[in-house]
């Protein structure tokens, strides 16, 4: 892992100084709350519908034990107990008092942690593969990149207001975890024809109202480019992304209008100029980072057979645990979508057992997974039967990894003061409908997504199946979308038809799982059955 | 009527105006007739409340006021999915009734 | 390249009577020519000082640097962010004259400002002393390189010096 040295720890110090000194002023009525807000939104905290809320930044997902546990005794002293993961590898609070942002982010601070740029329009926290540097398919761990380009952009000068947020996730390998083509910029690490490790940049992808798919951009950029190349990007952005209407400001709009050809022409007519500037860091800069992300001390272990006479456990371990690397090893899901639960959300008790399994069992390393689960990335697969025991005791084993109630939910209505409808009540009564009737075991891979509003928080448009949430004459309303994916294989769902109420919403997903299990070919996902008969069927079943 | 709205600057938590003073429960919200963005300003300015807004609202069952838009009567309770952290925690009813 | 580090504001006074709010880390004298529009600079052979909107294009003045004494970047609103671009260009391409940020600066921007090449500020409201200072100085580090000629942390940590500037 990533550890700071005395000039990243010296930054994040100083950056908590200045927050406490704004939230004075602002306090002490120096700062109205136009002034304040640009400021605290930089700092991650949002005024929500009942309080402040905090967004703390978990770079590319990656946490130790020793951070999640100071992440469990915030939950404790400043808040009530709980913590909230989100599709964006972050982590949110949301009863926090603004007189105590400072000392939270000091307690951040003090290991390593930070909430700088989790909102705003900036450049926000970066997010990657959740497996990575585990993953048996990966060309390289992404995550020193990921790393390089956190620092680039913290505090980066020219692009700290942008027409809107802005989003990078990278990733390396053929499988997309991480949603990466759904970004302001995806990057994908590839080896070209030479053999050469390079950047495959995606740009303009992105989810919110108008959600759409990155176009490739630049097939290979060299490695020791990939900082200049990303400027360009940005500058190109920062000067000509709308800044007429909220709703067009991000960047997938501009490259929309602009063409994928004339927004690369422009990109590369900037990077021309800036590669005079000399502006990329250091090469060593970048295999110091590497070395952090090396082998954390693997054994080298005999391929091992996993004893599966207990059929809960064996059910387990076929569903969440995901090819590791190295053999003797394999990556473990923690799921937080315990039926009937709300998704994302661990106490601080489960916070800190987390940490200390971690610990234990992963090199004192775990992974905050956009579908708001937690990975253990290297667990020996000798011991995965103590650590089940171990979760199943805390309510932490349920075996639903991309099955229908590992559902992702933004906090909707609940929580967030620009939802219409509330999306975790939905969710739970989806999971514990599917547990009652006993149909969510024979669907295989199913995702399920749900946001409160058009913003998209829940990933709805790429769900296999989606719900996203309405506001008809002030009646919470859902509508139901099928047919998106965030994985390699991109694609947006499509909305069914009329929206449904809050139990009709529960019935017409268990009506369109009906039409697939009708349906279904040998093998075949939900996704794979709709892609091949369409949405006839489904939509005759649901309103016919 | 017309009730206003707003968050506590310090603790962030949702407050009501009461005619006089700012409560934290919705039943003791008063109408504040055509004065909202008068009370609202002088209030902000002196920083006993953060962005204030002004809702309408009714007399529900139980002569209890009752914010026109759920998103303020969830905001009035707490947060449906978690009755004990709401401002009626030992009230089966509560969330029902919001909602 | 001008040397923008110094923290330390001189010439702060104002000018003139109706003396406007004013930051200045120059040693020169303060231009005084009323800036034109670009449009207005771009037509007419003899001005010296040009201010540039959001949404000009700062790359059409860069055939006439060699004339410009001083640009002002104009920010309307605090969130719209164009004029640090423009700042960083006419840095990138050789401009050495006054780079001046007016309307709506806040204290709280001036560090990235400076960072991007502007050494003037013309704040619509004044800005404190002692919280300009704080602002600049704050910071121990940056982590990237920009218009400055601070020395990004990338670069210390693989034994450039502070100072120094990369290339
Ligand atoms: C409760 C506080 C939150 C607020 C106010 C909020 C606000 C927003 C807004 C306004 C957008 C649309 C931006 C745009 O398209 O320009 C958005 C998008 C998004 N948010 Fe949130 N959000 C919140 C919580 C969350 C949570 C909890 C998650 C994760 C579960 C999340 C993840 C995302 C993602 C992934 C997108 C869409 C992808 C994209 O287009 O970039 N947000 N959010
Ligand atoms: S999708 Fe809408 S309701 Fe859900 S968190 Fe985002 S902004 Fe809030």
């Amino acid at each position: 892992m990533y550890r700071y040295d005395q000039y990243d720890q010296a930054m994040v110090d100083a950056r908590v100084e200045e927050f406490r000194d704004q939230c004075q002023r602002r306090l002490d009525g120096q700062l109205s709350e136009d002034q304040f807000k640009p400021l605290r939104l930089m700092n991650g905290l949002y005024l929500q519908l009942h309080a402040y809320m905090l967004r703390v930044a978990i770079p590319y997902g990656t946490l130790s034990g020793a951070q999640m546990h100071i992440l469990a005794d915030i939950a404790d002293k400043y808040d009530r107990g709980y913590a909230h993961f989100t599709t964006r590898q972050n982590v949110q609070y949301n009863w926090i008092k603004l007189e105590d942002a400072g000392d939270i982010l000091a307690d951040l601070a003090s290991r390593e942690m930070h909430a700088i740029q989790t909102s705003g329009n900036c450049i926000r926290n970066i997010s990657s593969d959740h497996f990575a540097g585990a993953a048996a398919d990966e060309v390289c761990d992404p995550r020193p990149y990921a790393e390089l380009l956190r620092q680039w952009s913290s505090f980066h000068p020219e692009f700290s207001y942008l027409p809107r947020k802005f989003k990078i996730a990278v990733i390396a390998s053929p499988t997309d975890r991480a949603a990466m083509k759904l970004h302001d910029i995806g990057i994908n690490l590839v080896r070209n024809n030479e053999g050469e490790l390079g950047a495959a940049f995606y740009v303009g992808g992105g989810m919110g109202r108008t959600p759409m798919i990155a176009p490739q951009i630049r097939e290979f950029v060299p490695l020791d480019q990939l900082i200049t190349y990303a400027e360009a990007c940005l500058r190109v952005y920062n000067r000509h992304g709308r800044r007429d209407n909220k709703y067009k400001a991000r960047i997938k709009i501009l490259v929309h209008e602009l063409g994928a050809d004339e927004y690369r022409r422009q990109v590369e007519a900037e990077f021309e100029h800036l590669l005079a500037q000399k502006i990329e860091p250091p090469f060593a800069e970048l295999e110091r980072l590497c070395e952090f992300f090396g082998d954390p001390g693997f054994e080298n272990l005999a391929e091992a057979e996993i004893d599966r006479s207990d059929p809960e456990f064996a059910l387990w371990v076929d569903r969440n645990t995901h090819p590791h690397k190295r053999p003797g090893y394999t990556s473990a899901v923690i799921s937080l979508k315990p039926v009937g639960g709300i998704p994302g959300d661990a106490t601080a008790a489960q916070m800190r057992l987390m940490a200390d399994l971690a610990t234990q069992y992963s090199f004192d390393e775990c992974r905050v997974m956009h579908t708001q689960n937690i990975v253990l990335p290297h667990v020996r697969k000798a011991d995965l039967h103590a650590l089940w025991t171990k979760l199943d005791e805390a309510g932490l084993a349920t075996p639903n990894l991309d099955q229908i109630d590992d559902i992702i939910a933004c906090p909707g209505l609940d929580y967030c003061s620009l939802a219409n409808a509330r999306s975790i009540p939905v969710a739970q009564k989806i999971s514990q409908r599917f547990a009652a009737n006993g149909k969510g075991d024979t669907l295989g891979e199913l995702k399920l997504k749900i946001s409160g509003c058009i913003n998209a928080c829940g990933h709805h448009h790429a769900g296999h199946i989606g719900i996203l949430g309405v506001d008809r004459k002030g009646v919470e309303n859902y509508q139901l979308l099928l047919g998106g994916s965030e994985a390699d294989d991109t694609s947006l769902a499509k909305i069914t038809g009329p929206g449904f109420d809050e139990d009709g919403i529960v019935n017409a997903v268990e009506t369109a799982t009906d039409v697939y299990l009708a349906n279904r070919a040998d093998g075949e996902r939900f996704l794979d059955t709709y892609r091949r008969i369409g949405m006839a069927p489904f939509k005759e079943a649901l309103y016919g | 009527m017309i009730i206003l709205t707003g968050n506590d600057l310090a603790t962030g938590a949702v407050t009501w105006w009461t005619g006089s003073a700012w409560s934290h429960d919705v039943a003791d919200a008063a109408d504040v007739g055509d004065q909202a963005d008068a009370i609202a300003a002088r209030e902000e300015a002196a920083r006993r409340v953060n962005v204030p807004y002004a809702i309408q609202a009714e007399i529900g069952p139980g002569g209890i006021v009752r914010p026109a838009h759920i998103k303020d009567r969830i905001r009035g309770l707490g947060p449906t999915v978690r009755p004990d952290l709401t401002l009626k925690p030992g009230d089966a009813d509560a969330v029902r009734e919001v909602i | 390249m001008v040397d923008h580090t110094s923290t330390t504001p001189s010439g702060a006074e104002g000018r003139g009577p109706e003396a406007r709010p004013f930051l200045r880390f120059r040693d020169d004298d303060p231009v005084g020519d009323p800036a034109v529009t670009v449009n207005a600079f771009l037509g007419q052979g003899n001005a010296t000082a040009v201010r540039i909107e959001p949404g000009d294009d700062t790359r059409e003045l860069l055939p006439h640097l060699d004339r410009v004494a001083l640009v002002e970047v104009n920010f309307p609103t605090l969130g719209d962010g164009r004029g640090y671009s423009a700042a960083r260009i006419l840095r990138e391409e050789g401009y050495t004259g006054e780079l001046r940020a007016v309307g709506n600066v806040l204290v709280d921007q001036l560090a990235f400002m400076r960072r991007c090449g502007f050494d003037a500020f013309e704040p619509g409201e004044p800005l404190d002393a002692a919280d300009v200072e704080a602002a600049l100085g704050r910071f121990p580090h940056v982590y990237q390189q920009a218009a400055d000629s601070a020395v990004p942390i990338w670069s210390l940590r693989h034994g450039k010096e502070a100072g120094a500037r990369n290339g």
